[in-house]
Order: C-alpha cells, then sequence, then structure tokens
C-alpha cells in the first residue's frame, strides 16, 4: 500500500495512506494523548486532548488523516500548554475525588494529569450536581465522572445497531444517560465491555472494585503513553545492535 | 466578676478542638468543656455511593489512623455480602489483622513518642519551648530515632497489607485484594536492626520500662493526675483475651462489675445511645440501661485492659499481670495510666505481627469469599484510640442508604469533659492569672486519650494554641498566644 511521508516535530514519518494522525504518530513511536478516541470505533474529536497544529492551524489529530507534506507540531510548548489547559478543565468541570475513586491507578483522565504534572487547579471548580444511575444490574454509571467522551455511545449497542447509551440535554447541560429498559436487559458480556471501555471511573462493573492492589494498577509502574515511547526506544536499540 | 477562658485550639492532639473555662467571682471553676469545633459530614455524603466505596473513602476522615476507619468499613460489608465475623478465609483474616496491628503499633509509637513524651519527659510545666517533639529529638536522641523507627515500621507493614502506608486498599469486602510476598515478609523477619520485628519487640519491652522507671519516680503525679471512677468498653474476644481485630462487646463499671458482655457487633444500637449537645459537634455516646449520667464509659488502651481477661502474648502478658497487680486486679481509673496500658499494648502489636509474619496463610490461599447479600452491616474494631463502630445500610442497588460512625474519640467525649474538669479544678481553682503551664496541663488530660478531633470532625487548618479571659459581661481582658 501507498506509503505517505510527513513530518512531526521535525520528525520524518511515515503513514499508510487514510490513517488517522494520531495512530499514524503512534506507528511512528510518537504518542499524542487522547481520551475519547478508541480503536474499533469512528473517531468523534470530543476531547481536543490530542490536539496539534497542522501546517499552522490547529486541528484534532483523532480526526484528521494524515496527508503528504503535513507538517506537524504536537510536543510544543504551546500545544502540550493547550492539552494542559483541556484536561485541567474536564476536572473541573466533573466532580472527580481521585483518592476514592475505585478507577484510580487505572484510569486514562488521572494518568494524564499525572503526565502532565497537573497539581493544582488553575480553573474554579465547577461542583455540577449529578447522579449515579444503577439501573442496569451490572453496573453502577456515576455521572459525576463522566467526561462526555462518547465512547459507550459509539461503541455499546444492541444487535441492531442501536445504542444504549445516549447524549441527553445541549450546551454546557449536556450528559450522557443509559435507557432505561435497555439497561436493565444489558447483559454482562455488553456490560463489561461498557466497563472497559470508559477511559475515566464513571462506567463501573460491580465486583471488580479495588480488586487490583496498589502497584499493579495499569499506571503504577508505567505512566500513560509510554508503551508507545518505549516501543520506539526498543526498536532504536535494535537497530545500534 | 465572672470570666470565661479559653484555650483554642488544644494542641499535640489530631485535629481542632478548644476549651472554655468559666471562673466565678471568686474564681472558683464553675464549668469547664472540651468543645469540638468543626463539622464533619461523612455520614451524610457517603449515602448513594456504591457501598464497596466506604473503607476507601470513609478511611479519608484521618491520615493517623485510616486503616482503622478502612477495616472496620470492611468489615461491615462483609457482613452486606453474606460474610458474618469468620467466614473470611485464612489469608484475608490475616492479611487485615497484620495490617491492623501494623497501624496500632505505628499509631501509639506516634503518639507517646512524638506527641506525648515531651510532657513526661521535661514536666508538664517545662519551657514549652524545649517541651516538644524537637526537645526531645535535641535531649534524648535515642529514644526519639526509637519513636520514629518504631512509627515507621508500623508504617511499612501498612504499605505491605494495603499498598499505601496511608490510605490504602487492601480491604475489599469479603477480604484482602493481595497476598504478602516472600521478600516483603523477610524484609520484617530478617531486615538488618533496627528494621526487624524483634528489634520492635525489644524496644517496645524497653518503652514499657521506661514508662515503668518514670512511674516509680513520680508516683504521685501519674497516679492522681485526672484520676476518677468510669465504665469501660471495648471487644473482647470469646475466650475474654485482648483482641483488637474482632470480638464481642464488654462492658465493666469502675469496680470491675461486668455491665454488658457478649454482645454481638450487630447489636450495638440496642444498648447504645448518642446524645447531642449544642456546644460541640461531636456526640456523647453513653449506655442506654444506666442514662445519660451514669451511663458514659471510657474506650482506648486503658478500657482495653480494663475489660479483658488476659493478653494473648507472652511477653504482654507479663506486663499485664504487672500491671494488673499495682490496682490489686481492679479496673484501673488512672487517666495517666493511659500511657501504660498503650505501652503494653505496642508490645502485644509487634509480637502479634511477627506471630503473623511466620504464618504461610499470608503467603498463599483465596483472598476473597462471598456468601448472601443482606442490606446492613456494623464493623467494630478496637482502633488505637477505642472502640470504633461503622454501621451501614445499603438499598437494593448497592447505594449506600445510611452510615452511622462512632469513632473512638466520640466514645471518649464524656470521659475528657471530665478530664478537663478535673485539670480545671484542681489547677485553676483561687487562680488569678492562668499560666502556660496550667493551660498544658489541662492539654496533658486531652493528650492522654490521645483523642482524634479531625476523625471525630475531620478538620483541617493550623493548631496555634491560644487562651483568652473574659469578664462578666463577655469583655477580653487578658490573652496569651502559643
Amino acid at each position: 500500500m501507498e506509503k505517505i511521508k510527513f513530518q512531526i516535530d521535525n520528525k520524518e514519518c511515515e503513514a499508510l495512506y487514510g490513517q488517522m494522525l494520531v495512530d499514524a504518530a503512534r506507528d511512528n513511536g510518537i504518542y499524542i494523548p487522547t481520551l475519547c478516541n478508541m480503536q474499533g470505533t469512528n473517531p468523534c474529536g470530543s476531547c481536543r486532548v490530542c490536539t496539534v497544529k497542522i501546517n499552522g492551524r490547529y486541528a484534532t489529530a483523532c480526526t484528521t488523516p494524515v496527508a503528504c507534506g503535513m507538517e506537524i507540531e504536537s510536543e510544543t510548548d504551546e500545544i502540550q500548554e493547550i492539552r494542559n489547559a483541556l484536561i485541567e478543565l474536564l476536572f473541573n468541570e466533573g466532580n472527580h475525588f481521585c483518592p476514592t475513586c475505585e478507577m484510580s491507578g487505572n484510569c486514562d483522565l488521572q494518568a494524564l494529569g499525572y503526565r502532565f504534572d497537573i497539581m493544582a487547579p488553575r480553573f474554579s471548580y465547577q461542583w455540577p450536581k449529578r447522579a449515579v444511575n444503577t439501573d442496569c444490574p451490572y453496573l453502577i454509571i456515576d455521572y459525576n465522572r463522566c467526561i462526555r467522551c462518547k465512547r459507550c455511545i459509539r461503541s455499546i449497542k444492541d444487535e441492531q445497531g442501536k445504542s444504549y447509551f445516549a447524549f441527553l440535554n445541549r450546551g454546557d447541560k449536556i450528559e450522557v444517560s443509559i435507557d432505561t429498559m435497555m439497561a436493565k436487559n444489558m447483559s454482562k458480556e455488553l456490560a463489561e465491555l461498557a466497563a472497559k471501555n470508559c477511559p475515566v471511573g464513571s462506567i463501573l462493573l460491580k465486583g471488580t472494585a479495588y480488586k487490583t492492589p496498589i502497584g499493579e494498577r495499569k499506571y503504577d509502574k508505567n505512566r500513560i503513553g509510554s508503551c508507545v515511547e518505549n516501543a520506539q526506544l526498543t526498536a532504536k536499540m535494535e537497530e545500534l545492535k | 466578676m465572672s470570666k470565661k477562658i479559653t484555650i483554642e485550639p488544644v494542641t499535640r492532639v489530631e485535629g481542632h478542638g478548644k476549651v472554655t473555662i468559666h471562673l466565678d467571682e471568686n474564681n472558683q471553676v464553675t464549668q469547664s468543656r472540651l468543645h469540638i469545633v468543626e463539622f464533619r459530614g461523612f455520614e451524610r455524603f457517603v449515602q448513594g455511593r456504591p457501598y464497596w466505596e466506604a473503607p476507601v473513602l470513609v478511611q479519608r476522615l484521618c491520615g493517623i489512623c485510616p486503616v482503622s476507619h478502612h477495616l472496620a468499613a470492611a468489615k461491615a460489608l462483609d457482613q452486606i455480602i453474606g460474610v458474618g465475623p469468620k467466614g473470611l478465609t485464612a489469608t484475608g483474616e490475616k492479611m487485615r489483622r497484620l495490617m491492623h496491628y501494623g497501624q496500632v503499633f505505628q499509631s501509639h509509637s506516634l503518639h507517646f513518642f512524638h506527641l506525648a513524651s515531651a510532657d513526661l519527659l521535661f514536666g508538664y510545666d517545662a519551657d514549652p519551648k524545649t517541651r516538644n517533639v524537637i526537645g526531645v529529638i535535641n535531649q534524648f536522641p535515642d529514644l526519639a530515632v526509637q519513636g520514629v523507627m518504631m512509627r515507621k515500621f508500623g508504617q511499612e507493614i501498612i504499605k505491605a497489607t494495603a499498598g499505601k502506608k496511608i490510605h490504602g486498599t487492601g480491604a475489599i469486602p469479603g477480604g484482602i485484594n493481595k497476598h504478602l510476598s516472600i521478600e516483603e515478609r523477610d524484609f520484617f523477619l530478617h531486615s538488618p536492626d533496627p528494621m526487624n520485628v524483634d528489634k520492635m519487640i525489644d524496644w517496645s519491652v524497653a518503652a514499657v520500662q521506661l514508662f515503668k522507671d518514670y512511674h516509680a519516680q513520680h508516683t504521685d503525679f501519674i497516679d492522681n493526675f485526672a484520676q476518677f471512677p468510669s465504665n469501660h468498653m471495648s471487644i473482647v474476644r470469646e475466650d475474654g483475651a485482648m483482641d483488637l481485630y474482632n470480638g464481642l462487646i464488654r462492658v465493666v463499671d469502675s469496680e470491675g462489675n461486668i455491665i454488658l458482655d457478649k454482645i454481638e457487633n450487630q447489636d450495638y444500637h440496642k444498648y447504645i445511645e448518642e446524645e447531642v449537645k449544642t456546644w460541640s459537634y461531636m456526640k456523647f455516646p453513653y449506655l442506654k440501661s444506666l442514662g445519660k449520667e451514669k451511663g458514659w464509659y471510657r474506650v482506648g488502651p486503658l478500657a482495653r485492659l480494663n475489660t479483658c481477661d488476659f493478653i494473648p502474648t507472652p511477653l504482654a502478658q507479663k506486663e499485664f499481670e504487672i500491671y494488673k497487680a499495682y490496682t490489686n486486679g481492679k479496673p484501673n481509673n488512672m487517666c495517666l495510666h493511659t500511657h501504660w496500658a498503650r505501652l503494653i499494648e505496642i508490645l502485644h502489636c509487634a509480637e502479634m505481627m511477627k506471630e503473623l509474619l511466620n504464618d504461610p496463610d499470608l503467603l498463599k490461599g483465596d483472598l476473597v469469599t462471598t456468601g448472601l447479600k443482606g442490606n446492613e452491616g456494623v464493623g467494630i474494631i478496637e482502633a488505637p484510640r477505642g472502640t470504633l463502630f461503622h454501621h451501614y445500610k445499603v438499598n437494593d442497588d448497592d447505594t449506600i442508604k445510611m452510615a452511622n460512625l462512632i469513632v473512638s474519640t466520640t466514645n471518649n467525649n464524656e470521659p475528657m469533659n471530665r478530664s478537663v474538669n478535673f485539670v480545671a479544678k484542681s489547677m485553676m481553682n483561687g487562680k488569678t492569672e492562668i499560666t502556660e503551664a496550667m493551660m498544658n496541663a489541662v492539654e496533658v488530660a486531652i493528650r492522654a486519650y490521645d483523642p482524634c478531633l479531625s476523625c471525630a470532625t475531620h478538620a483541617i487548618g493550623k493548631m496555634p494554641l491560644e487562651i483568652k479571659m473574659y469578664n462578666a459581661e463577655n469583655n477580653l481582658i487578658s490573652e496569651i498566644k502559643s
């Protein structure tokens, strides 16, 4: 298949035609942070955390196919600052109490907070009043932690392709909701998938909380994105041998 | 002209509190109170949360003994998932016990060496510039290092069992989430001195001796300072042995007569009620059968050594016998003997840790068990400061409907107030000027209980000491700040 040549932060990269920028970067050993992006579903660019600058214009890397000759700025101070602010805003507009959250150590948002050294918020907390939904017998859905990434809406569907989840309300009042009747009949397998696909601690599978000891959780030893970076490092080491 | 004295906040305790002392026209103490001035909201804001969050959420009450809350909540949730007090797997129960004994060991060490020892080593009326933990480090460096290392050992035990030294996640409903690794076990058993359990036992024996020597030299002060009769409560093992993790409720009176015995944890509310008073955020628990006036009781090390029949480890039992002989087998009602009892418990914890560390069940076996789900659970544990109650009711959708926490310091509310009153009357009656020494004497009485006011109230903030005198018109006439 035809290979496309482009640059990320002045590094020469190659990608397959039609590949999204975030995936192409990964294949070239460059980590671009994402929260809403999920392999196997159509990208939607809702979280904006993968913002890059392409030939001088801002764009989201998860929704932009790579094109020949693109010059992309990713880890520049300007872009990192934008991402930092976006991540902070996600923390501030929800109710994220990491110390007691059962997803602590496995949460992508928390992991990005650590990666971006977010120590204290610069924006004021919104403290929204949000509910906990228990319609599905296998799940607890805690909307306090929802970042509206739409992963659940895009990936959790019945046999006819109807989504269990949907957006409710508009603007800053928008929130994810689950169809009550469909939730009651959701299979355990689908519930497990919904919990797995949630990047934060919003969709929680009952009976699994805190079962992984501290030290063995997803991000206890490796920061988010390190698998992409380490893969590149390993490849370079092999080359040197 | 009547006066009002305020000590605010009380220092070298965990949390925030103030003392007010009212004097009449002849400078006689008419009333003294320990006020807990911060609001706590944990019982309310856990409502609606998934029940399994409780052990991790509620432990955030405190950074000193979060393990006690973590385990009390886990014990309550065990019942909600259908696992009785004896239904855990051997690994689950023993890992939790190791966590708990590590917790009590480190918390008692912190209290005695860091917070209270300065009063004993320098005297409660010594210069406050030296009468503090820095003074202890400067003048008794070996003792200070011992205190620091003992606390560190307990904290490392907590980390190995709960995942973190503070606010871990080890105990989950129905068990524990990890085994002890061979490396962790060997670290505690075979590390070079001082970080091994044998050294901890040696140091604990020495700490008990330190207090006994001090007592021999200051018998009058130790025996008579804020000494008054009271009832005593704790959980004890079915055979009457001291058991800090699991047991049945026992209450004895000041003469040793049994008031309550073999009370199942889930029945606590049939025997205990809490009174609310307008001047404090901390409630006043009492025994229903005896009423508010006579039903108050003490909890903590002093109470535990008064309620148990024996201590099931040899060295601590030996010290227990000496301790009991001092009061001819009767309950000990001497406030400052709480430190003695606390040090005997430190020794017991060290021995228990050694016994558990040598138990192969910690290294292998099932971690979790389950049963038939229910909607209500009560977990009672002997926290460092005394009996701790966690009571939860759960909705059918697994969210928490009701939580009631009676923390150790709350149980000691009335005794602490009585101790304050005792010291205020004995030291301030007839005095026109309140000195720093008098002020500290009041705190020494409170400090004997090792109160965790942050635990009882979820307090935050600095703890400067301030004392104010008011005249009858409520005008400030004198003020001292530390």
